[in-house]
C-alpha cells in the first residue's frame, strides 16, 4: 500500500553549514543528504558553500571537491565520471540523473543532492540496490536458446534485427528510472519497475533469442508488468535519453498480440 | 540488525513536479470524481422520470452557486479524463512516448479540457 509519508526515522532534519574559505568570490551552495547508521540519528540535511571557480563543471565535480576539501565523511558511489558505469545515480534538483553527467549550470539556485528516491539508505547517498539488481537477474538476462550453436560460427543477425537493439542496449541500469517512478515507490516488492522492464524487452525483441514465449509467461501478471501506469517518469529522467515507458508500451503490445 | 534502522530516502518530498506527472495523478482522481458525477446523473434521471415536482426540485438546486460549481466541476473531471483517456488509448498504440510528444499532448489534453468545457457549457446555455 501506497505510504505517502516518510516514516518517522526517514524525516529529514537541518544540518551542518560549512562555509566556504574567505576570498571566495563565485560561491554555491549544495544541499547534500546524509545519513549513517553509527550516530543513530534521523537523516539531516548538510550545506556545503564551494568556490564554483575551483571547482569542476559537473555535480560529480563538486561531491568530489566537497568530499576532497571540505569534509570527507560525505559518501558516494561514483567510478567512470563519463556516463557509462551508472554508479553515481542519484536525485539533483527534484530529479534522477548521474552526477557525472549532470552540468551545475543547468541548475537554478542551491544544487540540492539526494539519494534515489524511496529506497533504503546505506550511506548519505549510497542506497540499497539488492532488491534492485534480484529483480535484473529475476528477468533472465541473457539470451536463451533450444536450437543447436552453429558449428564454428556465432548466431547472427541482420543489421535490420541488430537496429531493434538500439535504445535498449545502451542502459546502465543506473536505477535512475525505476526511483523516478510513483508506481515502483508504491509497490517495489511486486512491480519490476521500468529498468529492469527495458532490459526484459531487449530479450524479448532479440532475433537470436528463444525463449520469447516463456519470458512474456513470466511478465504477464498484474503487477510484475502491468503496474505501469505510464507516468512518464521514467522517461522524462533517464540521463542516457532511453525511453523505458515505450519499451513497456511494446511489451504490452507483445502480450496483446501472441493472443491472435 | 543494524539494516532494519535504515531511513527510506525522500521521494514525494522532493521529486520535481512535471505536467505528465500532474495528469496521470489528476487521471485517476478526475476518476474518482466521476464516480461520484454518475450519482449527480443519475439523480438527473430519477428526477426526470419521478415527474416534474421532483424534476424542479433537481433544477432548483443545479441552478443555485454550489450547484453550478458542482456542475462545472463535474464537467472539468469528464473533459480532462476523456481527453486523457484518448491520450491512453495512443500510448497503448505505442504511439506519442518521445519525451516531447508528451509535452505536446499535456498541452492538448489540457487545451482539450478546457475547450470541451467551455464548448458543452455554451451549447447547454444556448450561447451556440
Amino acid at each position: 500500500m501506497a505510504e505517502f509519508r516518510l516514516p518517522k526515522n526517514s524525516t529529514v532534519k537541518k544540518g551542518k553549514y560549512f562555509k566556504a574559505e574567505d576570498g571566495a568570490t563565485n560561491v554555491r551552495k549544495f544541499n547534500i543528504y546524509r545519513w549513517n547508521e553509527d550516530d543513530g540519528e534521523n537523516p539531516r540535511l548538510d550545506t556545503y558553500e564551494v568556490d564554483m571557480d575551483k571547482c569542476g563543471p559537473m555535480v560529480l565535480d563538486g561531491l568530489i571537491k566537497i568530499k576532497n576539501e571540505i569534509d570527507p565523511t560525505l559518501t558516494f558511489r561514483r567510478s567512470c565520471r563519463e556516463g557509462v558505469c551508472g554508479s553515481c545515480a542519484m536525485n539533483v534538483a527534484g530529479t534522477n540523473t548521474l552526477a557525472c553527467t549532470k552540468d551545475n549550470d543547468e541548475v537554478k539556485g542551491d544544487i540540492n543532492i539526494y539519494p534515489l528516491p524511496h529506497m533504503e539508505v546505506v550511506k548519505d547517498l549510497v542506497t540499497d540496490l539488492t532488491h534492485f539488481y534480484a529483480q535484473y537477474s529475476s528477468i533472465k538476462p541473457w539470451m536463451q536458446t533450444v536450437s543447436p550453436t552453429p558449428s564454428g560460427a556465432e548466431r547472427l543477425q541482420s543489421p535490420e534485427d541488430r537496429a531493434k537493439l538500439d535504445g535498449l542496449y545502451e542502459c546502465v541500469l543506473c536505477a535512475s528510472c525505476s526511483t523516478s517512478c510513483p508506481s515502483y515507490w508504491w509497490n517495489s516488492d511486486k512491480y519490476l519497475g521500468p529498468a529492469v522492464l527495458l532490459q526484459a524487452y531487449r530479450w524479448l525483441i532479440d532475433s537470436r533469442d528463444e525463449a520469447t514465449g516463456e519470458r512474456l509467461d513470466d511478465l504477464e501478471d498484474p503487477f510484475r508488468l502491468y503496474r505501469c501506469h505510464t507516468i512518464m517518469n521514467c522517461t522524462s529522467t533517464c540521463p542516457k535519453g532511453l525511453n523505458p515507458a515505450k519499451a513497456i508500451a511494446e511489451i504490452k503490445k507483445m502480450m496483446v498480440e501472441r493472443q491472435g | 540488525m543494524a539494516t532494519l534502522k535504515r531511513p527510506t530516502a525522500p521521494h514525494l518530498q522532493i521529486y520535481k513536479w512535471g505536467p505528465h506527472m500532474v495528469l496521470s495523478i489528476l487521471h485517476r482522481t478526475t476518476g474518482v470524481a466521476l464516480g461520484g458525477g454518475s450519482l449527480l446523473l443519475a439523480w438527473w434521471l430519477i428526477a426526470l422520470a419521478a415527474g416534474p415536482e421532483a424534476y424542479e426540485q433537481f433544477q432548483f438546486c443545479m441552478r443555485t452557486i454550489a450547484g453550478k460549481i458542482v456542475l462545472l466541476a463535474f464537467t472539468l473531471c469528464l473533459m480532462l479524463h476523456l481527453c486523457n483517456g484518448i491520450r491512453h488509448l495512443f500510448w497503448d498504440m505505442g504511439m506519442g512516448f518521445e519525451v516531447e510528444d508528451t509535452a505536446r499532448s499535456n498541452i492538448l489534453v489540457f487545451l482539450g479540457m478546457v475547450g470541451l468545457t467551455a464548448l458543452s457549457w455554451s451549447i447547454g446555455y444556448g450561447l451556440i
